[in-house]
Formats: structure tokens, C-alpha cells, sequence
């Protein structure tokens, strides 16, 4: 794969779920680290989006290709972290272990003790994503005990130890206070530049990441908008894309409130 | 049998080792300890005690049975809790917790049914005693091999589990998405862990199995959050108090299951206190 190559690339796309189409007619590019947030109304199909990336659901038509193959073909270069509740109070299990099961934690066996080189590039590589996301004061406390924004530099850190050309996360915003969203957002911003990662990032408010964002991809049922978030969060273009009229406002802070889009309550 | 406590820890313990029945009962109770606890941080860690505890409630009928049939005692153990682990691993994934009503409910069947056999088998009177609590006497040559066996299996099988396990038992979806086989090593456990129940059984008793299942795993999970000593200090909690226990048995009229019982519970005890003290440190 050359560098100039997209990481992820539809054309055409489509994604059925129990017979149902999901959404179609969607184009969407993302390069090498480009922060791309996935928007759209509750039950669009922004999750499945990300698991066709992943090759968990086959597309229906169309083509999807990742890293210029196809999907599923290039898992270990991908970080996903997946819509979450956080650990519960009583896990008493370090940070650093989290952290370094995203490293051989789906390998058999176990690595022998003061098991020479490997180890200690392991190692070394957990302590730099530690650093990487500045987790290095609580990483070796329990993860149970920690705070919600805490536990997710964590699992940040964990999607990006195997050094992945993408990374997925699904509502990792979602269970954070506001001061900790726009805290994760500039990392996630940093890392994105930083490491040329391409991230996408499904998110149901794009206020706190909007500073951050270099794209925004609106998924509706019947195809998709791409684009920087001020032309593609205007009134003209979605309510074009969902059909119905659509009013987006903007408060003196600029926050931008979206009126009048279409939830589907399909699935959950 | 005329033992004497002394405070000549030497002559104490050779008067241990001069009996084939107590050296018998240290290498079976070492061989359970060390199985008991590196399983038992695992099931800790899965929050899957109230099924490790059924599993070893199922080893009663199995035994009672295998006896009144005339069949091996460790048969019945093996195969029931084996059986037994299949069977709640075929339940949908999940739902074991929001099952649990239904599984105590086969659970007080189960010791029912070992009541049956035990009263169907006449003349078996101080075998329900030592079945339910532990014996120091009754562990055979046969019995520490099968034992030694089974151990053996387990450790090796948990060996290679081990990663995929934890990542599954720490954050299941995140392992999933990573390619882990989370309902086949989930399923895995299961089995090891009717394993393990099956042997401590045959040492603390169906009852008293927690002894060292349980108090060694949740004793050194409040002492470290490495997974690693953690393992590491679950089992050698496990080898103390099994070894304290089954020697203090030796020379005092109160049955080893208390004693093994009772030294697990005073570790988890000082544990706790010095758990509650150290978090208390930490928020001033």
C-alpha cells in the first residue's frame, strides 16, 4: 500500500441487517490521519458502519476496501474499540495489563517470565502508548478505580499499541463529563497527527469534537455526505440528504444544534 | 493415634511424615491447593463463583453415587462436575447471571439427590460426613495419582488459555472485536473449573471447597492488581493454608476442613484490613 493510497474506501456501498437495507449508496474516503467523525440520527447505522469496515458484516453491494484490501483481511493493523459500559468498580486488574492485552492478549499461552527481547519490546511499547496518552500517573492502579476519562485513555492506548494504520472507536465520548471530552478529543487529534492514524470516530453530538475534526461523514438511509464539518453541517445540505427539512443553529459560543433530523428506532 | 504438639517445628513434622495416610493427604491437599489456586483467580476475576460453587455441589450425588454403585468415588466426582460444566456452558451466553435462580434451583436438587444415594447405601454413615466436609485418612495412592493427573491437565490447558482468558474475562467485546474466541475459552473454563472442583472436593469435602477456591484468590486479589502475582499469591495462599490446616488437623480432634477452612479465612481477613487501610491512604 502506497501512502497516498486511501485507508478506507466505499463506493457504492450498502449494509443489510436481518433483511433490512441499513443504508446505500455510500462513497466514503478517508487517508492516512485524517480524524473523520461518523454522524448521524440514532439508528442510522453508524455502528454497523464501522464492524463492515471490520469485516464483521459482509457488505450487501457495492465495494469497501481497507488498506486496498478487503475488509477483515487487515484486522491487526486496525484498532477498534467498541461501544462500552466501563469496567466495574471491583476490577482489580492494572491499567498496564489493559493495556498490554492489546498487545498479545489473543495469543495462546503465556510468555515466559523475564522472557528476554520480545518481552521487553512489548513492554517498552506499553509504556510509550501509556506516555502517548498521558496516562503514565494512574496506568499501574486498578482500572475499576478509575475515572470514565481515565479508563478511556487507557483503552485508547490499547487500540494503539500494535501501532495500527486506523483506528475505530465507537461513542468513545459517550460516557465522559465535558471537560473530559474535549480533553479526549485534543488527544485523540494528537495521536491522529502525531502517528498518521487515520481515525473515525462515531459520535451522536459533534460539539466537542468539532475544534478537532478534519471531516465529517452524515450517514442517512439512502447514501452518505462527506466533507469538511462546515460544508456538510448546514441546513441545504442534510436536509438534501434526509429528505425532510432540517434547520442547523448556532449559539454565540458556536455549538452548532441540529433540528429536525429523522431518529429511526429500528434498531438499537 | 498419640500426637503431640510440640514447639520443635522439626520433630513435629517428621511425626507428620511418619504416616503413609498423612503424607498422602499433603501431596493430594498440595496438588488441589495449587490447581484450586490459579483457577480460583480466574473465577474471581469472571465473578463465576456462584457457578464454581455448583459445580463442586454437583460432586456430591456424583460421588454418593459412584459409591453406591460400586463404582470409584473419583469417577463420580470427575464425571459429574465435568457434566456439570458442560451443561452451564451451553447455557446462553450471558445470561449464567440472570440464571442463576434456575441453577440454584438444580443446585439444592443435586445435594438432594446425593442424599438419595447416600440413604440408598446402607452403612455409609461417616462417608456423608467426609464427603461433605473433608477427611484427613481417606485419600488413597489411586486417588493422589488421578489427582496428580487431572492437576497436571489443568494447569497445562489453562497455560495456553491464559491470555485469551483474561482479555475475555477483563473486557469481552474489546477481545471479541480482536478476534478472541470468547464463548470457546469462556466454555473452556467452565471445564477446568468442574476439574478443579471435582479434585478439592476429594480433600476439603463438597462443602468446603471455597476454602480453596475462593478465600486464596479473593485474599490476593485485594493484596496485588498484577494478574500475574496475582496467580502467583492466590496459589501460594492456597499451599499455606492447605498445609497448615491438614498439619494442625493432625495433631487436634477438629476436622480438617475447619482448619483449612479457618486459615483461609483468617488471611482473607488480614487482607481486607490491609486493603481497607491502603485505599483509605490513597483518597487522603
Amino acid at each position: 500500500m502506497s501512502t497516498a493510497d486511501p485507508v478506507v474506501e466505499t463506493r457504492d456501498a450498502s449494509a443489510r441487517r436481518g433483511g433490512r437495507v441499513v443504508w446505500s449508496h455510500v462513497d466514503v474516503t478517508v487517508r492516512a490521519g485524517e480524524f473523520v467523525a461518523v454522524l448521524g440520527p440514532n439508528g442510522v447505522g453508524k455502528s454497523t458502519f464501522l464492524q463492515v469496515v471490520l469485516g464483521l458484516l459482509p457488505v450487501a453491494s457495492g465495494a469497501v476496501r481497507v488498506r486496498g484490501e478487503a475488509p477483515g483481511q487487515a484486522n491487526r493493523r486496525i484498532g477498534y474499540l467498541p461501544q462500552r459500559h466501563a469496567f466495574a468498580a471491583g476490577t482489580r486488574v492494572r491499567g498496564v495489563d489493559v493495556v498490554r492485552l492489546g498487545w498479545d492478549g489473543d495469543r495462546w499461552g503465556v510468555p515466559l517470565p523475564f522472557g528476554g527481547a520480545r518481552s521487553k519490546a512489548a513492554r517498552e511499547r506499553v509504556d510509550e502508548v501509556v506516555e502517548l496518552v498521558g496516562a503514565s500517573t494512574f496506568a499501574h492502579r486498578p482500572i475499576g478505580e478509575l475515572s470514565g476519562g481515565e479508563q478511556q485513555r487507557l483503552l485508547i492506548a490499547q487500540a494503539l499499541v500494535r501501532r495500527p494504520d486506523l483506528l475505530l472507536l465507537d461513542e468513545p465520548l459517550d460516557s465522559l463529563d465535558v471537560t473530559n471530552q474535549a480533553s479526549v478529543s485534543a488527544l485523540i487529534q494528537q495521536v491522529c497527527r502525531s502517528q498518521g492514524v487515520a481515525v473515525l470516530l462515531v459520535a451522536h453530538d459533534v460539539n466537542p469534537i468539532l475544534p478537532y475534526l478534519d471531516q465529517v461523514l452524515y450517514l442517512a438511509h439512502g447514501g452518505a455526505v462527506m466533507g469538511a464539518p462546515e460544508d456538510v453541517i448546514t441546513a441545504e445540505t442534510l436536509t438534501m440528504l434526509y429528505g425532510t427539512p432540517i434547520d442547523v443553529l448556532q449559539d454565540r459560543t458556536g455549538r452548532l444544534v441540529v433540528v429536525g433530523q429523522p431518529d429511526t428506532h429500528e434498531h438499537h | 493415634m498419640t500426637a503431640h504438639l510440640t514447639w520443635n517445628l522439626v520433630s513435629d513434622v517428621r511425626q507428620l511424615l511418619q504416616f503413609p495416610f498423612m503424607v498422602n493427604a499433603l501431596r493430594a491437599g498440595t496438588i488441589v491447593a495449587i490447581v484450586a489456586g490459579a483457577i480460583g483467580y480466574f473465577m474471581v476475576l469472571r465473578r463465576e463463583s456462584f457457578a464454581g460453587h455448583t459445580l463442586a455441589l454437583i460432586g456430591f450425588p456424583g460421588a454418593a453415587g459412584a459409591t453406591w454403585l460400586g463404582v470409584n468415588e473419583s469417577v463420580g466426582f470427575f464425571g459429574f462436575c465435568v457434566a456439570g460444566a458442560l451443561v452451564i456452558a451451553a447455557l446462553p451466553a450471558d445470561r449464567v447471571r440472570e440464571q442463576s435462580a434456575v441453577i440454584g434451583t438444580v443446585q439444592s436438587f443435586a445435594l438432594a439427590c446425593g442424599l438419595l444415594f447416600v440413604s440408598l447405601y446402607h452403612g455409609f454413615l461417616s462417608g456423608l460426613n467426609d464427603l461433605l466436609f473433608g477427611t484427613i485418612i481417606g485419600v488413597s495412592g489411586t486417588q493422589v495419582r488421578t489427582l496428580l493427573i487431572a492437576g497436571a491437565v489443568v494447569l497445562v490447558v489453562l497455560a495456553v488459555i491464559a491470555r485469551p482468558l483474561l482479555f475475555a474475562s477483563v473486557d469481552a467485546d474489546v477481545a471479541r472485536a480482536r478476534g478472541v474466541r470468547v464463548r470457546l475459552v469462556g466454555a473452556a473454563f467452565l471445564v477446568l473449573l468442574g476439574i478443579a472442583a471435582a479434585g478439592t472436593s476429594q480433600v476439603t469435602g463438597t462443602l468446603l471447597v471455597f476454602a480453596l477456591l475462593v478465600a486464596p484468590a479473593a485474599t490476593a486479589v485485594r493484596l496485588t492488581a498484577n494478574p500475574y502475582a496475582g496467580v502467583a499469591l492466590s496459589i501460594a495462599i492456597a499451599v499455606l493454608v492447605t498445609w497448615l490446616g491438614e498439619g494442625i488437623a493432625y495433631f487436634s480432634p477438629y476436622p480438617i476442613g475447619f482448619w483449612v477452612t479457618t486459615f483461609a479465612f483468617a488471611f482473607f481477613l488480614l487482607a481486607s484490613g490491609y486493603r481497607a487501610l491502603a485505599d483509605r491512604r490513597l483518597a487522603c
